[in-house]
């Protein structure tokens, strides 16, 4: 079946069997590995992506609800070169171990912060809370999401720099 | 936060991680995100009986189901020799089942096709008659005279795999008998899976034309699975290459060689194609190696004041239908002789039964240092029983049996001997940054309105680091490692050592420990690991092994590059060898600090201005055989809070202080804490794989097998005390695994204590509010 | 893991939707949020030869309030009541509910109407849809039939839809008078089906005696279960002490847990008390003025 996906601001045109899961047309289809799989039950979220602005689990969407759709994955927080602040704050508040999670976690965070510029810790955890890691005890990434959504309000508070802009490219 | 990677002297900072770059921009490469031209994918067909005969399996319809390439059985592998391949804990497991499956999910047949969904139709094309037999579930009935054996492949006429003893049998008993206080209390670890994000998987590459096998692979010890392929399949070692890319967690999962992966390499022998397997969740929860699954009796003999003086333990451990513990060869039972803890017992006598029952095979070491977790959580358990029956308060309790810093190094009565350690000092640190005294106020209080809360210590010691050759090998294999550095002439450096992390963060800190002997910046050092082609030989990264083993490599392979460099420094500085000093930075002419040359100009000449007589370049392999495991220590404080009308424990705080050594880099080893706390909260509270009594596993994936999310996470506290190993070439212990073998006791403790007012003494894992809530209706209590 | 390949549909009306249903019966499975039915079909204990996509039927989209209730379309996700301000007053169970089911990503996809439609015993929805009162709407080839609640669950996964319907809206009665709702759910991790959950909606006449009650109890039973006894008790009463410790009573004797994994059916019951004194003591605190800090 023929689609028409938007993903990361570049334009796609596939030919797909209906039954294949948004995930695996990402990965394995269009080359963007960096959203992961670790479970068969909706129950983790490493493949979590931005669908039309909103973030779900693309293991549980198949690729042809995506026609006509913005897909957002982790290979498109970074602009121009330039890291996200979210990714940044990962990076430097340690948020991540092995990695596997951290494509979920950031689009989740990213997610969270589109709708909720200054979120209190217990909403950044229910925030994440279909994303599951199994490294940090989530300590971190809680501080990195604060971290960041601190970054971006005074990035905000200064319309010309690149980071605002980024900040909300996906709707 | 993390400070800059250019820094120089950067051991015991909090470097910002050198692998974080790749893994923040969804760049990682792990082993799915790895395709090949003309890779074939794999997918498993699993019995669905926990115990049965196979009567015949069909598979045309498979075969010729669209894009099937291959569909193999365990007679085909049987007539290759390779139906069974050994285990580590020298048992054997069947690859592919013949005769008789012995759990739910075993392996029966493995179809290989074009596409992942084509072979996962097709799988559902082989059928498989069976014929049911008895199930033994219950690792005591396993043991019963009626039961029926299990394994028909070896001799003996029992479920019993093996017996184990530590300690003196005959010293114990004589303590035992004239005790003034004996307490008794059976314990049980659940069934617990280390369930890492990424499941297991692999891509086998057999090259027809070279003969040469490369085998992608998720492991946590890619040289020691190169020599068990070589062994099982005959492949010479050195045409096999090993990688394992970045691997999304492991925790002791990514230690055994599953049946898939053998699947896969007959596929790609027989197709010439590489072949790719990558297990579901569920196959990783129902097949791949469990942990745990002890059911231990303690009992501890006493003075009447709480002094301890023996300790006896007798266990059960289920090791499920084959033992593929990933043990150290000289212990079936793991490292659980450490279970006297931190505590001075004058005798101790350890007896452990291995049983086959109709479940999974493993016994791996999650997060643990081989069954180190059992060890700490059992005696840790027990001296609160003791507390309670003496009336002493667990606190003081422990303070009154702790080995005394000047006893160090310490002989145990199991034979261990610890390095070193201050346990008062840990556990006085975290009474005070809890505030204990408070607590307890505030408990009496909050009892006296029938409120129930509760603190539970930890004060744990654990044994990690295998380890020395003169004890530990795996499968005759010494449990040394290895660290190889290369220093370019620029100055820039690689380095590649024989572990394999999976989130631990060796690419920044052994980078650090590196430039820290070097005098460089962890900017100028690139760690490699994982590759068997390229990485000096070891025994890989689980039981908290890597800091001390490849760690001390590291560090003495540094410095056998500064040997070096200091003959070449003197040779620049037109002085005398010793005349040369380091200062950490660079080398100068001692009594003359404005000559000097730093290890870039050193690098430089090795390569273009050596001294006469001197071979030419600036690199070094070291092989560090440990003289002792290390032995890190901690102290755990739980505080919690009991709901009365569900039953719910909300841990309202936990304070880990733990004393891993020399610290490399607190950051990291923070952010290893949180991790093994979160991991220890899930067993205490959540995590569980139950059975029902025809064997069939009924917690098959994530749904059931429960892993904690953000919100259900309580928020650690962390602090430490530095007691450096005296061994250590840098005084490190280890820490990955502390805050996982350390916490279950201090969570289990405080519910336990929260209910003490009612006369409860213990409550096994995992505390689901519904136990706790039977407990408060049992006696009374209710909102 | 994946599903069973299937033909894939995505009409664009409710006519031609009926349409695909009558001529493909049992076979064809209706695919809104997905998150419950793609799981399934990736594990193949559902495996439909063809999949009917609505998303794209606009008539299915959105919420608004007509003739006395709330209609709530097909196609309405979790999220959006959970974050709908504007039903806050005359709906709070809907977003105290919403904030229950699975994590922020499943609630973006998963639909209202979807979540009734697979009757699961432990459905959330269901035990606050009981406690509304609500009504599902259905469309076939005969035409549109509104279904009450209490007839909407047949048994374990089969909700009262014929082969050839689809669940349009899920409509909501108006409450007259200050209303109040709560959910209680205790699960054994974030996320999680319930143990047990009870949904509880009142609302209050100028007299201060309750004019409406709905008590709705999940994963106590093989449907969703009406907690019937305690709304006839409460009807025209007061929130009191004594009638909330009264009602606490009669809750559990409406519901039919069995033992299992997730704990006793004596616990289960138990718990349902203890879930209905809170939320109804917290809903009194509520109606009298008080701000109830949560």
């Amino acid at each position: 079946m023929k689609i028409r996906v938007r993903v990361n601001g570049q334009t796609y045109e596939s030919d797909v069997e209906p039954r294949k899961l948004l995930v695996y047309y990402l990965r394995d289809d269009l080359g963007l590995t960096g959203t992961h799989v670790g479970c068969d039950t909706t129950s983790c979220g490493a493949c979590t992506v931005l669908l039309d602005g909103k973030a779900v689990k693309s293991c549980t969407v198949l690729a042809v609800q995506a026609n006509g759709c913005d897909v957002m994955t982790v290979e498109g927080l970074e602009r121009d070169g330039q890291l996200h602040p979210l990714q940044t704050a990962f990076w430097e508040e340690h948020g991540l171990q092995c990695g596997y999670c951290t494509p979920g976690m950031l689009m989740s965070g990213y997610a969270l912060l589109q709708t909720n510029p200054h979120p209190s810790e217990e909403e950044i955890r229910r925030g994440i809370s279909g994303n599951l890691c199994r490294c940090t005890g989530y300590m971190n990434i809680v501080k990195a999401i604060r971290s960041a959504a601190v970054k971006l309000a005074d990035a905000s508070a200064e319309p010309s720099k690149e980071v605002a802009a980024s900040g909300s490219s996906s709707d | 936060m993390a400070v800059r990677q250019t820094e120089l002297r950067p051991l015991g900072k909090s470097v910002g991680r050198k692998e974080d770059p790749r893994f923040i921009r969804g760049k990682g490469r792990y082993l799915d995100d790895i395709s090949l031209p003309g890779m074939l994918y794999m997918c498993l067909v699993r019995s669905p009986y926990a115990h049965a005969r196979i009567k015949s399996i069909d598979t045309s319809a498979a075969l010729q189901a669209p894009g099937v390439k291959l569909v193999i059985t365990g007679e085909d592998l049987a007539a290759m020799n390779l139906a069974w391949m050994p285990t580590m804990a020298n048992d054997q497991q069947m690859v592919l089942a013949t005769g008789k499956v012995l759990f739910q999910y075993q392996e029966v047949a493995a179809v290989i096709a074009e596409t992942r969904e084509q072979a996962e139709d097709a799988a559902q094309l082989v059928y498989v008659e069976y014929e049911p037999l008895p199930v033994v579930v219950d690792p005591f009935k396993a043991l019963e005279s009626d039961a029926p054996i299990l394994r028909e492949d070896r001799e003996q006429k029992s479920n019993l795999i093996f017996h184990w003893e530590a300690g003196d049998k005959e010293a114990t008993e004589e303590l035992f008998r004239n005790a003034p206080v004996v307490v008794k209390q059976d314990v049980r670890f659940p069934r617990v899976h280390p369930s890492p994000l990424e499941p297991c998987g692999c891509i086998a590459d057999y090259n027809s034309a070279t003969g040469k096998l490369t085998w992608y692979v998720t492991s946590q010890a890619p040289h020691a699975h190169r020599t068990v392929l070589s062994l099982v399949s005959g492949l010479p070692e050195h045409q096999i290459r090993v990688i394992s890319p970045d691997v999304g967690g492991g925790f002791g999962n990514k230690v055994p060689v599953y049946p898939g992966y053998v699947c896969a390499i007959v596929a790609s022998l027989k197709l010439g194609k590489p072949v790719k397997w990558i297990e579901t969740r569920t196959e990783n929860t129902t097949s791949t190696g469990f942990a745990r699954d002890y059911h231990m009796t303690a009992e501890i003999a006493a003075e009447e004041d709480g002094r301890v003086l023996a300790l006896r333990v007798k266990t059960i451990a289920d090791h499920g239908a084959f033992d593929a513990a990933a043990d150290p060869s000289k212990f079936p039972a793991g490292l659980f002789s450490i279970v006297t803890g931190s505590y001075d017992f004058k005798e101790a006598f350890v007896e452990v039964d291995g049983v086959y029952t109709n479940k999974a095979p493993g016994g791996v070491a999650y997060r643990c240092s081989f069954r180190v977790t059992e060890a700490a959580y059992l005696i840790e358990r027990v001296m609160d029983v003791l507390a309670r029956r003496v009336g002493v308060d667990p606190a003081e309790l422990r303070r009154r049996n702790f080995i005394r810093k000047e006893q160090f190094p310490y002989k145990s009565p199991t034979g261990w001997t610890y390095d070193s350690g201050d346990y008062e000092k840990t556990l006085a640190l975290a009474l005070e940054k809890i505030g204990y005294e408070q607590l307890r106020k505030e408990q009496a209080e909050k009892r006296a309105r029938g409120e129930l809360m509760g603190i539970g210590i930890s004060t744990f010691t654990e044994v990690v680091g295998a380890g020395p050759s003169h004890t530990f090998d795996i499968m005759g294999i010494k449990m040394f490692d290895s660290a190889q550095i290369r220093v370019h002439p620029t100055g820039k450096v690689i380095a590649r050592l024989g572990v394999r992390h999976q989130g631990q963060g060796h690419e920044t800190t052994f980078a650090q420990i590196i430039a820290e002997e070097l005098g460089l910046s962890t900017d100028d050092v690139i760690v490699e690991e994982g590759d068997t082609d390229t990485a000096p030989y070891g025994l890989g990264t689980y039981a908290s092994r890597s800091t001390p083993t490849a760690g001390g490599a590291a560090a003495l392979c540094a410095r056998r590059i500064r040997e070096k460099a200091k003959k070449i420094a003197a040779h620049l500085l037109e002085v005398g060898e010793d005349d040369v000093v380091f200062d950490g930075v660079g080398f100068s002419a001692k009594g003359l600090a404005s000559r000097t040359v730093t290890m870039k100009d050193i690098a430089f000449a090795a390569y273009t201005n050596v001294p006469e007589g001197m071979e030419p370049g600036l690199e070094a392999t070291y092989y560090y055989d440990p003289p002792n495991l290390t032995f890190p220590h901690g102290a755990y404080i739980a505080v919690v809070d009991i709901d009365k009308g569900t039953g719910a424990v909300k841990v309202r705080r936990f304070l880990a202080v733990d004393d891993c050594g020399t610290v490399i880099n607190p950051m990291i080893v923070e952010g290893q804490v949180h991790g093994g706390l979160t991991e220890g909260f899930a067993i205490a509270f959540m995590q569980d794989i139950p059975f029902d009594e025809d064997g069939n596993c009924l917690a098959t994936n994530w749904m059931d097998y429960l892993v904690p999310t953000a919100l259900d996470t309580p928020k650690w506290e962390t602090d430490r005390t530095v007691t450096p190993s005296p061994h250590h070439p840098i005084g490190a212990k280890g820490v990955g695994e502390s805050p996982n073998v350390g916490s279950p006791a201090a969570f289990v403790n405080a519910v336990v204590d929260a209910l003490a007012p009612l006369g409860v003494e213990h409550i096994d894992m995992p505390i689901y509010p519904w136990k706790v809530w039977k407990i408060l209706r049992e006696h009374g209590v209710t909102e | 893991m994946f599903p069973n390949s299937f033909e894939y549909i995505a009409p664009t009306t409710l006519t031609e939707t009926i349409e695909l249903l009558q001529r493909h019966g049992y076979d064809a499975k209706v695919l809104a949020g997905g998150q419950s039915l793609l799981p399934m079909m990736k594990l193949r204990v559902a495996a439909p030869p063809i999949l009917i996509d609505i998303n794209g039927i606009d008539e299915l989209k959105g919420w608004r309030e007509e003739n006395g209730f709330l209609r709530i379309g097909a196609l309405v996700r979790h999220s959006e009541l959970e974050h709908a301000d504007e039903l806050r007053a005359r709906y709070p169970l809907l977003a105290e509910t919403a904030v229950w089911i699975a994590d922020p990503l499943v609630r973006n996809l998963g639909t209202v109407c979807g979540s009734l439609a697979h009757a699961d015993p432990a459905s959330d929805w269901g035990a606050a849809m009981l406690a509304l009162h609500a009504q599902v709407e259905a469309i076939g080839p005969g035409g549109k039939r509104q279904i009450p609640i209490d007839d909407f669950f047949v048994d374990t996964f089969t909700p009262a839809l014929e082969e050839t319907e689809i669940a349009t809206a899920v409509l909501i009665p108006t409450p007259a008078g200050r209303t109040a709702g709560r959910y209680l759910k205790i699960e054994r991790k974030a996320g999680d089906f319930a143990i047990a959950g009870l949904a509880i909606h009142v609302s209050i006449a100028s007299d201060g005696t309750v004019a409406e009650a709905g008590f709705g109890i999940c994963a106590c039973g093989p449907i969703p279960l009406r907690g019937k006894r305690a709304e006839e008790y409460l009807l025209g009463k007061k929130l009191t002490p004594e009638t909330i410790e009264a009602v606490s009573r009669l809750v559990p004797e409406d519901a039919d847990p069995t033992d299992d994994l997730r704990g006793s059916a004596e616990y289960k019951r138990d718990v349902l008390r203890v879930f209905a004194k809170r939320g109804l003591s917290d809903i009194a605190k509520e109606l009298q003025g008080e701000v109830v800090l949560r």
